[in-house]
């Protein structure tokens, strides 16, 4: 491993802001079409699944 | 379908389809979680800083995942339009229907990952490039056979149109890909930034990888998911015949 702090890190060598904002937006877009899936599943309601 | 005496074609029929994806679901969504962590931890922490790219470069494990996911998840609903169009099947076109909105999500992520990676290695979020150029009609053409489809009522008319539409736009799929080899690009090929360092090539090639079966995964998982919706929204069409359904599940088990 190369990081010697947390902060050295979370800063990405100066380029943090753009490391961070792409895997922070493909969490949220993958995070949110799980959601969005989900609750279209519960508004489509269960067949007959038991 | 247990009239005709063809057991291969089962899970041809939505009814029958519905619970066996329900069984499949969990075991894609364990594969991709478990992959997308053990991407992450290699992509972070075992893949050394690249020799000419800095730490900027480690937007890699996810913008090439996406990117891919982008255009083979369109060349896969292609498929499916096609087998749909050609055999006149209903499942075929559900498949086509769910796979549009992962699709379209990818190549969002594929093009805001590449801003991201372009402005601190090109000094510009968006240049006219090839690559980047067609990739952003691909994103409108996934958007154009979503509208196309909810602008037609009649289901089956929607599912034709889309399907057509899906087909003639996979040419734009090879140009994304050669785009890099046809036309001069600011777009960087294939795999300059592994050959840079080639020391290197080792542990980050194997995060890519393991980050883009991980987003095949979550992909299959989120489709099935909601070709179950699909399904069950069809079913509650008055076409469909909701009280014939039922029955035609119990037969099937």
């Amino acid at each position: 491993m190369q990081w010697g702090s947390v902060e050295e890190f979370f800063a990405m060598g100066g380029y943090g802001l753009y490391v961070w904002a792409s895997f922070g937006i493909a969490a949220l877009c993958m995070g949110g079409e799980v959601l969005a899936v989900w609750r279209r599943s519960a508004a489509a309601g269960s067949r007959d699944e038991s | 379908m247990s009239a005709t005496g063809i057991n291969w074609f089962k899970y041809s029929s939505p009814q029958a389809f519905h619970p066996l994806a329900g069984r499949m679901i969990p075991w894609f969504a364990a594969a991709a979680a478990g992959l997308i962590v053990v991407g992450l931890y290699v992509g972070f922490f075992v893949a050394p800083t690249d020799a000419t790219q800095g730490d900027a470069y480690r937007i890699i494990f996810v913008h090439v995942p996406a990117a891919w996911m982008s255009m083979f998840l369109y060349v896969i609903m292609a498929i499916w339009a096609g087998i749909g169009l050609g055999l006149n099947a209903r499942p075929s076109f559900m498949m086509a229907q769910a796979i549009a909105p992962t699709g379209a999500m990818f190549t969002f992520l594929a093009l805001f990952t590449g801003s991201m990676w372009g402005k601190p290695t090109w000094g510009a979020w968006w240049v006219w490039d090839a690559r980047l150029t067609s990739e952003l009609i691909l994103l409108f053409q996934y958007i154009g056979i979503i509208l196309l489809r909810s602008s037609i009522d009649d289901l089956r008319r929607a599912d034709r149109a889309s399907a057509v539409l899906a087909l003639v736009g996979v040419i734009n799929v090879p140009i994304i890909y050669f785009s890099v080899k046809w036309w001069n690009t600011l777009h960087q090929g294939a795999s300059v930034s592994i050959t840079a360092a080639p020391t290197m090539a080792g542990t980050m090639v194997t995060a890519m990888l393991v980050m883009m079966v991980g987003f095949w995964m979550y992909s299959i998982a989120v489709t099935l998911a909601r070709v179950r919706c699909v399904i069950i929204e069809r079913e509650r069409q008055p076409s469909w015949g909701k009280s014939a359904s039922l029955p035609d599940v119990a037969e099937a088990r």
